[in-house]
């Protein structure tokens, strides 16, 4: 019982605090946040537009990594994502919402791949048809 | 605990009768990060519908013929120092700064718009070049993709205008100052996205 009532004296002091002083974020931060965005978004227009590594699939992969990277770090320096604010509960409800939107992602993409392959009267159902 | 809730006799009690309090807004940021949370599943629908699409050309043009990347480059540009000058925002806001906050508030608002006039110019073009929303699969889903995010960052600037106004009027005064801290989160989220957008559709519509 005490410990329930000092948990809940403490809970709503806390998430101000966290709130308060900590994820408005530095100087320092911004200015890391912002020079690394501009460089992981130069570096995948500069492939595409070169095509300086050659091969198309490994300048796929490398600009679907460079757009992974810089997602985390907007979240990190601009979003100030933490497994501290509320609690963790903002970061909770991002781990929930990323796991959805992989689900809808990939399913959505592989249903539809195989949809396409199979529905459609391609070279090779045409072979077997003659 | 009022009488009746004390555990005179050891009946344990299910229930809070004395509620702890709730400064005002205190919730305020979750309530507004699991809003952001909702707005991305949208985005993400739009991803996954964009992504089954984009072959589906209709024997019209594709994305090699229609995009053009340095337009595109400096539409980023435009976003990402919006990104930057909102945070230097925030910075003066933290400092109770009201006349720099308005004025990188201000200067947030013209990379805002800068960036919706550029995707106004793009859309008018690919439209006078018969590229329309009803051409083909692939041109209504990045219609839509690109419209709905579009639509969110004028909301995004008439949101900024009127905390602009409203700091005018009231100064830095807590309420201001969270409203302010929900359109940093809306803003940085509406870059997040950007990301998503430039990579899959337009770096890899011209690469495949």
């Amino acid at each position: 019982m005490s410990a329930h009532d000092t948990s809940a004296a403490h809970a709503p002091a806390d998430a101000h605090d966290a709130h308060g002083a900590e994820p408005h974020g530095s100087l320092r931060g911004y200015m890391i946040g912002f020079i690394l965005s501009v460089i992981l978004t130069a570096i995948p227009f500069w492939l595409v537009m070169t095509g300086a590594l050659g091969s198309t699939t490994a300048t796929a992969f490398a600009i679907m990594g460079l757009a992974v990277v810089q997602i985390v770090v907007h979240m990190v320096y601009f979003l100030h994502m933490n497994f501290r604010t509320e609690g963790g509960w903002s970061m909770l409800a991002l781990v929930f919402t990323l796991i959805l939107v992989v689900i809808m992602l990939a399913g959505s993409m592989w249903v539809m791949y195989h949809l396409n392959t199979n529905m459609m009267p391609g070279a090779h159902d045409m072979r077997q048809m003659l | 605990m009022s009488s009746a809730a004390t555990p005179a006799s050891d009946a344990p009690v299910f229930f809070d009768l004395n509620e702890h309090p709730h400064p005002e807004g205190h919730s305020t940021s979750l309530g507004f990060w699991i809003y952001l949370m909702s707005d991305c599943l949208i985005f993400a629908v739009l991803f996954a519908t964009f992504a089954v699409l984009s072959g589906s050309f209709a024997a019209g043009p594709g994305p090699r013929e229609l995009f053009e990347l340095p337009l595109v480059a400096l539409n980023t540009s435009m976003l990402l120092l919006s990104s930057i000058t909102y945070g230097f925002a925030m910075l003066t806001m933290e400092k109770d700064r009201v006349a720099a906050t308005q004025a990188w508030l201000a200067i947030t608002a013209l990379f805002g718009i800068a960036f919706l006039s550029i995707e106004l110019y793009e859309f008018h073009h690919l439209i006078a070049e018969g590229a329309t929303p009803q051409r083909s699969a692939f041109l209504s889903a990045f219609f839509v993709l690109v419209g709905t995010h579009g639509l969110h960052v004028t909301f995004g600037t008439i949101w900024l205008f009127t905390l602009m106004v409203q700091v005018k009027q009231r100064g830095l005064v807590p309420g201001n100052k969270r409203r302010l801290m929900c359109l940093s989160m809306f803003w940085h989220f509406l870059d997040v996205v950007w990301i998503g957008v430039f990579t899959f559709v337009y770096l890899m519509g011209v690469l495949r």
